[in-house]
């Protein structure tokens, strides 16, 4: 059983713009996994027909093996959803937007005390639960959303662009919740244009561009596509010329403190640092040139936009 | 627990929440009416009523007491429903209603208690001014009860109706202004229809709020210028009409999703 399972799955918007072209997609039970596409690819469409907020042209959706069409009520209640855009009444006070949200999929009054309390105080938002909503900054307004995503303990949460406008160390704390609720069993689909964040979070990816599913494979397998890796390279001392190193690597002097490296993948960083070392040259310290996935996201995106 | 145990918990939980809604804004949408109505029972009661004398056998302060009641009602339950379902449009938090495993007819009936807690607790409170400038009696109370109930269901639907094709808040105002209210003054609150030359008073048998505010005052007063029970059929087929386009209207998600 999949967690999500999307066969053939079309819309066709009244304006006759056909946002998606017929995407097959299944996600496993316990997955974190990466939904990506550039703005306007068909993201949020998909996520809008798997939340039932939109309707679909045709095709299947099935969540938890609870087909859309047949068994609505039973796969809406294994969703949790946090959307892009806000979408709560901002002059509800934030435990009662959650506690609502509680009501809304059944759960009992007492559960739904003890259960908004848990999630607020997760999420650092327990001693806002009296103000309304539009007193709450952008990040704990996210916050918020997810807090009551999770009220009703979905199987499976969708986060479309979770940490959009969150400060950094609030997305690494709201990034370790996560991984803590999906390793406790919850399945989490995220859309997010910090590719770093999907890199380092999730499983597998789907890459989805005009409508279509153009990747759709586990993240390790995706990156082994990458060609080569460049890194740029800190020297503890100045360097006039290039070093001679052997092998396929391919240097650039940056500035007289700063080397420019590719290394392909039949290379290793290993090798050539050994031989930076034996050439006299220390390094201080190093860092990807551009994040890997964000190179590859890249680099697909734009083959699919040439394609005729 | 079982699938309706939890229906039943969405339910009191969308009918709390728009009951707290209007509750909690009693400035703006209780006390208004209640002012209003005060003025016409000063100006139309006691000032011109003492001149017009009596209506149907009735002082005029009488007879135009329970139309007052029912305007109240009528304008209420469908301002609350349409101003808070197309609110949750445009702020979009009835999404989220639709993403939880909630029937549209829970929906449904959650705004509709919302309307109908509004009408009825404004319709009570216009019962209460009415007091201060007349005695109340009421000859069927039953009658009473049930036609303001199903009246304030009836303007409750429609309300939604309002809500669900309403784009802008321009539009949850045009119906109110030149629907309702024209229909209500012609209604009979202020007089009876037998004033009006024959083709009048037939033509005004085609306004539903006719019978509604007729009915109404049958139960205060025991007169109407309509039979009772014609009455009653009158309210309840608009009800089964239009609970039936809402439903048509929800399970589609006109107005409500893409």
């Amino acid at each position: 059983m999949y967690a999500l399972e999307i066969q053939q799955l079309r819309k066709t918007y009244r304006n006759g713009f056909e946002a998606l072209k017929g995407i097959d997609l299944k996600v496993q039970k316990g997955d974190f996994f990466a939904l990506l596409g550039p703005n306007g690819a068909g993201k949020s469409t998909c996520i809008g027909i798997i939340a039932s907020l939109i309707n679909k042209t045709s095709g299947r959706v099935k969540i938890f093996d609870h087909d859309l069409d047949r068994e609505l009520i039973e796969a809406k209640s294994r969703l949790g959803m946090v959307p892009q855009e806000f979408n709560f009444n901002i002059f509800e006070p934030v435990q009662e937007i959650i506690a609502n949200q509680g009501g809304y999929y059944g759960v009992e009054p007492r559960e739904i005390k003890q259960r908004t309390q848990f999630y607020l105080q997760e999420l650092g938002l327990w001693d806002k639960r009296r103000l309304q909503a539009r007193d709450l900054s952008g990040g704990m307004k996210r916050r918020l959303m997810i807090a009551r995503a999770l009220i009703h303990q979905p199987d499976l949460l969708i986060l479309d662009e979770p940490t959009a406008g969150v400060d950094i160390e609030l997305r690494r704390s709201m990034w370790d919740f996560m991984r803590e609720i999906n390793t406790n069993g919850t399945t989490i689909i995220l859309t997010t244009h910090y590719l770093e964040e999907a890199e380092q979070m999730c499983r597998n990816i789907a890459i989805i561009d005009q409508g279509q599913i153009i990747q759709d494979t586990s993240m390790k397998a995706l990156l082994k596509t990458l060609n080569s890796e460049t890194f740029i390279l800190y020297l503890t001392e100045t360097v006039a010329e290039l070093p001679r190193v052997k092998g396929s690597y391919t240097l650039r002097i940056h500035d007289e403190h700063t080397l420019e490296v590719d290394i392909p993948n039949d290379e290793t960083l290993n090798d050539l640092i050994l031989q930076l070392h034996a050439a006299g040259i220390q390094i201080d310290s190093m860092r990807n040139k551009v994040n890997r996935l964000e190179e590859l996201f890249v680099s697909l995106v734009t083959n699919q936009e040439s394609k005729p | 627990m079982s699938r309706y145990q939890k229906y039943w918990i969405a339910y009191t939980t969308i009918a709390r929440k728009e009951i707290l809604r209007f509750s909690r804004i009693w400035v703006q949408t209780v006390i208004p009416p209640v002012i209003t109505m005060a003025l016409y029972f000063i100006i139309f009661g006691n000032l011109i009523g003492q001149r017009i004398g009596e209506m149907d056998g009735m002082k005029y302060i009488d007879f135009i007491m329970p139309g007052l009641i029912m305007m109240a009602i009528i304008t209420n339950s469908y301002a609350n429903v349409v101003s808070s379902f197309y609110g949750a449009k445009f702020s979009r938090h009835i999404e989220e209603m639709l993403v939880s495993p909630i029937p549209n007819i829970v929906i449904l009936m959650g705004f509709l208690t919302g309307g109908i807690a509004r009408g009825l607790t404004v319709g009570l409170a216009v019962t209460g001014v009415s007091l201060f400038f007349t005695e109340i009696s009421v000859e069927y109370p039953f009658i009473v009860l049930s036609i303001a109930l199903l009246t304030a269901l009836l303007f409750s639907l429609a309300g939604l109706i309002n809500g669900v094709y309403a784009k802008s808040f321009d539009d949850i105002s045009i119906i109110p202004t030149f629907v309702l209210t024209p229909l209500t003054y012609l209604g009979g609150i202020f007089y009876s229809i037998q004033l009006l030359p024959e083709f009048w008073q037939n033509f005004s048998l085609i306004n539903p709020i006719l019978y509604m505010i007729n009915s109404f005052r049958f139960g205060f007063l025991g007169i109407s210028d309509i039979n009772i029970w014609l009455a009653f059929s009158v309210i309840l087929v608009f009800i089964i009409v239009l609970f039936i386009i809402c439903m048509m209207l929800l399970n589609r998600g006109t107005g409500i999703r893409e």
